[in-house]
């Protein structure tokens, strides 16, 4: 996500970065850059003149042109001012202090509305452990109520509707059906309407009159372009927003609408929408971001990713075995298993500092997922003995897993080369650790950055 | 209402205001230097893209003085058909094939295929054709009833497999049924995908396939379905949906909001895919032909 304005926003200020001393017309030169850049992302342009100017303003300021490093200075202005334009903190969803929580959601047609709605059900219980009701008050899409149903049955969350009423009085008996039940919270998933449709936009103020939500989040289709702001906008005069949705980061989106439709309402983005399936949702984090578009990486969020998807036991168990010299083929395709399960590799590649800048045709070698699918197909072509001692792999052996897997010789042999390497170096580390050697090796005694 | 006046109204509550920009900038009397800036504002504030609208801007400004234009409307006719120009338009080939002829959909969640098909399977019953209607949306949950309600509203028949089995199957199934049959106009609904989702591409890809062995010649329009507030990436999105299977046209849905989707010029401009229909409503009949004549004087005033 958001890769592109990244790239470009990086060349810009890589250009700043190597000077030594910035006058103002290379400042002038980049926020021009910085500008094009912007809007080919959607921001909208408005905001653009606006960040743009304040960029400018600090960065031709004393702060800069004293430095000994101005370069720099600008980059960590521009990381600042995105980071402002994004909603500084996480925010998180207020919940009302007794009864349930009603949360209204929403929204454009096809923005995403119903599809959130449950991903925000299901990880308010996975997470929070609350009993969340589903309430689909969107009467007027053909299929749309089945469509909540279906999608809150799959994940096993609570579902009210009643096609027979209108969506305040739906709404209503949903809040009352939660207060018996004790669900909470309660999350109104509404029809999606044009905001310039008047009759449409008195409906949700009613119905916001009717079950006084503590939380109105819009959502807003990460690919939407200067418009987005107009919607959001008549959204927030006609119900009072306290959040935003973004959905469809998981496209090569520029996200600009992200960093508009914030710093247009005030509003915080509060959730991303990050994939077709119901856990593909994730709380955001601006400054995060930020520094993500920035190319200086993510590392927390990567941790954060990593603790939530490694097998904590699994990971003590390799520990062990490569302490003991006893990584095998198949531990090699566990780990190559969880690595997966981390996501796409483009976007762990961003998550690390540097990482988003790399060169084209690196990252293209990186990003070949068909690598890994080709190792884990070469490996289960393997008999258990042969996992577990690839000494016997001789060449009748090895042609029987090249056609097995529909790969070549040359590939089993290529892997079965890196394997024996890593092995090699597996020994090596260990052998260190035990004369204490690791450790003067951390601290980079031999020109290792950290 | 005829589809003109169907179109105007549609654009009317989306151009206001822009078009008081514009007129308050061909008001103010002078072609100067902030007089091409602001235009450029305009331009990408209707999505129209930084870089068409840099192209438009300049060649405008260097045919302004090659010759020496000194009235603000004579500038103004030069820059819409500078437009105009850009969003040339093909016929639709409904002739080309007398039976079966079929249409696919296809574009990114959410723009508005299913409703689409709806439409157009009613546009072509008030014609009096035979209309089959494919409920290729599998995937998503209820796809098949929405579009079924429709087919019942419109009075066209469906073809339809439980959610969640293979869209390829299906359509296999449905051309089938066409051809033993005989249609005029076959419908194909597909699920949205993301454009940069390869493993979905590759599925829309195989659909495509099946569909023209099943019938000769067959799919006969595929048509992407952008919705008007999409911002630059509908680029993308048409580049990635072409490269899987070849797009005869796009339908810009939701043209009653106030997104004036100026992203249709590059995409003309860039890749050279027109526009056919545009969605101006959530009713059946809120479907017209584009005319990009109307089109550019809508969006220019």
């Amino acid at each position: 996500m958001f890769s592109n304005l990244a790239e470009k926003l990086q060349n810009t200020l890589r250009q700043l970065r190597g000077k030594g001393k910035l006058n103002e017309k290379d400042v002038d030169t980049a926020m021009r850059e910085i500008r094009l850049a912007l809007l080919e992302a959607d921001v909208n342009f408005k905001v653009v003149k606006d960040f743009v100017s304040a960029v400018r303003d600090r960065a031709v300021g004393q702060e800069v042109m004293n430095s000994l490093t101005p370069g720099q200075q600008v980059v960590k202005i521009v990381n600042e001012e995105m980071t402002r334009l994004m909603g500084e903190k996480k925010s998180s969803l207020s919940s009302s202090s007794k009864g349930p929580t009603p949360i209204m959601i929403v929204g454009l047609q096809g923005s995403g509305k119903t599809t959130s709605a449950v991903k925000l059900a299901a990880h308010l219980k996975k997470s929070g452990g609350r009993n969340p009701l589903l309430v689909a008050a969107d009467i007027y899409r053909p299929g749309a109520v089945k469509q909540l149903r279906v999608l809150s049955e799959s994940v096993e969350l609570n579902f009210y509707s009643n096609e027979e009423v209108n969506p305040v009085q739906i709404c209503q008996e949903g809040l009352r059906l939660a207060q018996k039940e004790g669900y909470d919270p309660v999350i109104f998933d509404t029809a999606g309407r044009l905001h310039i449709d008047e009759e449409m936009m008195s409906e949700i103020k009613a119905v916001k009159k009717a079950v006084h939500p503590e939380e109105v989040l819009l959502v807003v289709d990460a690919m939407t372009g200067q418009d987005a702001v107009n919607a959001a906008t008549s959204f927030n005069e006609a119900v009072g927003l306290s959040g935003v949705i973004l959905t469809k980061l998981d496209g090569d989106t520029r996200g600009g609408a992200a960093l508009s439709v914030r710093a247009v309402t005030g509003c915080p983005v509060k959730f991303v929408g990050v994939g077709e399936k119901i856990d593909d949702l994730e709380p955001f984090h601006p400054d995060r971001m930020a520094s993500r578009i920035l190319g200086m990486g993510d590392v927390l969020s990567l941790i954060e990713k990593a603790e939530a998807t490694v097998d904590k036991e699994k990971a003590k168990e390799l520990e062990e075995k490569l302490r003991k010299q006893q990584f095998t083929l198949d531990d090699f395709k566990d780990q190559l298993g969880q690595l997966k399960n981390l996501g796409s590799m483009e976007d762990i590649l961003n998550m690390i500092p540097g990482g988003g800048g790399l060169p084209k045709e690196v990252k293209q070698m990186a990003l070949d997922e068909s690598n890994f699918t080709r190792v884990e197909a070469i490996i289960s072509s393997m008999t258990r003995q042969e996992r577990h001692n690839p000494a016997v792999l001789n060449s009748s052996r090895r042609r029987r897993i090249a056609s097995g897997s529909g790969t070549t010789v040359q590939d089993v042999n290529r892997l079965l080369n890196q394997f024996s390497q890593m092995q090699k170096m597996f020994k090596q580390m260990s052998s260190m650790d035990k004369k204490g050697a690791l450790k003067k090796f951390k601290k980079g005694k031999k020109g290792f950055p950290f | 209402m005829s589809l003109l006046n169907q179109f105007k109204n549609g654009l009317a509550r989306s151009k206001t205001g822009f078009i008081n920009r514009l007129d308050a900038l061909f008001n103010s009397g002078e072609i100067n230097e902030e007089f091409y800036e602001e235009l450029e504002e305009i331009l990408v504030s209707g999505d129209v893209g930084v870089d068409t609208t840099i192209e438009i801007v300049g060649q405008l400004q260097e045919e302004v003085k090659d010759l020496k234009l000194r009235e603000l409307e004579q500038v103004k006719e030069l820059l819409l058909n500078k437009i105009i120009k850009k969003l040339s338009f093909e016929e639709l080939k409904e002739t080309a094939a007398p039976k079966n002829h079929v249409i696919m959909l296809v574009g990114v969640n959410g723009s508005g295929k299913t409703t689409t098909a709806a439409k157009l399977a009613r546009l072509y019953k008030e014609q009096g054709k035979k209309v089959l209607l494919v409920a290729g949306d599998t995937f998503r949950a209820a796809a098949v009833e929405q579009l079924e309600i429709w087919a019942e509203r419109a009075g066209v028949e469906i073809i339809k497999q439980q959610s969640g089995s293979d869209p390829s199957a299906l359509y296999f199934d449905a051309l089938n049924a066409a051809n033993a049959r005989g249609f005029d106009i076959v419908i194909g609904d597909t699920a949205g995908r993301l454009h940069n989702n390869y493993n979905l591409m590759d599925e829309l890809n195989k659909i495509y396939r099946v569909v023209g062995r099943s019938v000769p010649g067959a799919p006969h329009e595929i048509l992407l379905v952008v919705d008007a507030t999409t911002g630059q990436n509908a680029i993308a999105q048409a580049n990635s949906f072409n490269q899987a299977l070849p797009l005869t046209g796009i339908v810009l849905t939701k043209l009653d909001g106030t997104a004036r989707g100026g992203i249709v010029v590059s995409i003309q401009d860039k890749i050279g895919i027109p526009v056919k229909y545009i969605g101006t409503g959530e009713k059946m009949e809120d479907l017209a032909p584009f005319d990009p004549e109307l089109f550019a004087r809508a969006l220019l005033g």
